[in-house]
């Protein structure tokens, strides 16, 4: 008991959650930087990537973000674009309802720092049973969005002075998913809603083109989901029926 | 600051604005079902089969600017996705994944398909 609760500290959180964000890290440095380098070129310095990242923490939207500092588009436009651009987030929580239980007062920042990656990371990753969950999952989050906001920050400052093209190097995220989806595919359970994702996602994107289709795709998602879990219900019921 | 395309306060204030609109998104599920109140039946299974559904969501999401009908026709997203997706499989390495589709990548849309 002595050792469990010694351990139970947020350096063996940090200790167990380093390594499994380090994958996150190659990404977040490098669309980070990508973020700072465009920021940097709209005129903003390195304590506004900074500041954007700390407050915002989004990898798309900061990007989209970008094009919001221009006189011609209005702060209606900004709240609009901006809810769109994020409105896959809602998934996020439904599967962490339960799981944010543990988080106590850190609840609010699990919740603000909900990203993509950091939400795929949950699933990827199992608590060590020794350590104390809470405390393990803010240590992910907050690694992550240090990452980020370091990236950021090396981006505005040195982005435009190094003399490198960084062409394609957002390509990091995409590998990033793709490999949390072949880890995903591994489980047999997870096939059927992983295959569903990806069909209601090209189809909705051939249907309503790449800038609306996400809000389609997620209720298409909703609607595949539930009603096959009714099916297969029903079947069961039936086949105890059946049975009797 | 008097390089900014809008003026100082402004650019807070749109700060601001993508900050609360973004934790908003990310809040709605813990504000409509907060802890103690019991979650439907179709809430709690969607957020089990949700996960992998999402993912596959965001794979597609990265592909969406990729155009199929010109030249090089998404060939440098296809190849570099491939290559990502068979190199897992076979190392199970994260970071090799992710790097070497990367600089493949970047390789492919700066020097092959220019």
């Amino acid at each position: 008991m002595i050792i469990l609760e010694k351990k139970n500290t947020y350096k063996a959180a940090y200790k167990a959650a380093f390594p499994h964000t380090l994958p996150v890290m190659t990404g977040y440095l490098f669309i980070g930087i990508a973020f700072g380098v465009m920021f940097a070129d709209k005129g903003y310095n390195f304590l506004w990537a900074g500041l954007m990242s700390l407050l915002v923490y989004a990898g798309s939207g900061q990007y989209l973000a970008v094009n919001f500092f221009d006189p011609s588009v209005s702060l209606f436009q900004v709240v609009f674009l901006t809810f769109m651009v994020n409105v896959r987030h809602i998934f996020y929580g439904l599967s962490l309802l339960d799981k944010f239980k543990v988080s106590g007062k850190k609840k609010p920042y699990m919740i603000f720092s909900l990203t993509d990656e950091t939400y795929s990371l949950y699933f990827l990753t199992k608590t060590p049973p020794d350590v104390d969950e809470g405390k393990f999952l803010f240590a992910l989050a907050t690694l992550d969005q240090s990452y980020w906001i370091i990236g950021s920050i090396i981006g505005a400052v040195a982005g435009t002075l190094i003399p490198f093209d960084s062409t394609g190097i957002d390509f990091a995220m995409t590998a990033l998913f793709i490999v949390i989806f072949v880890e995903q595919w591994f489980e047999k359970k997870n096939r059927f809603p992983a295959v569903v994702g990806v069909l209601a996602s090209i189809v909705s994107l051939l249907v309503f083109g790449k800038e609306s289709f996400i809000l389609p795709a997620m209720i298409v998602i909703m609607i595949v989901l539930l009603s096959s879990h009714r099916i297969e219900e029903k079947k069961k019921a039936e086949e105890v029926k059946d049975n009797e | 600051m008097s390089n900014l395309p809008v003026s100082f306060w402004r650019s807070v204030v749109i700060i601001l604005l993508v900050a609360v609109t973004t934790f908003a998104t990310r809040a709605i599920p813990f504000i409509l079902f907060p802890e103690g109140k019991e979650i439907p039946k179709a809430v709690q299974y969607l957020g089990k089969v949700l996960p992998p559904a999402v993912i596959g969501m965001l794979v597609v999401y990265c592909f969406k600017s990729m155009n199929i009908t010109s030249a090089p026709f998404g060939l440098p997203e296809i190849i570099a996705g491939i290559v990502v997706a068979l190199l897992h499989v076979w190392k199970r390495n994260n970071l090799l994944s992710i790097g070497m589709g990367t600089i493949l990548y970047m390789v492919l849309v700066q020097y092959v398909f220019v």
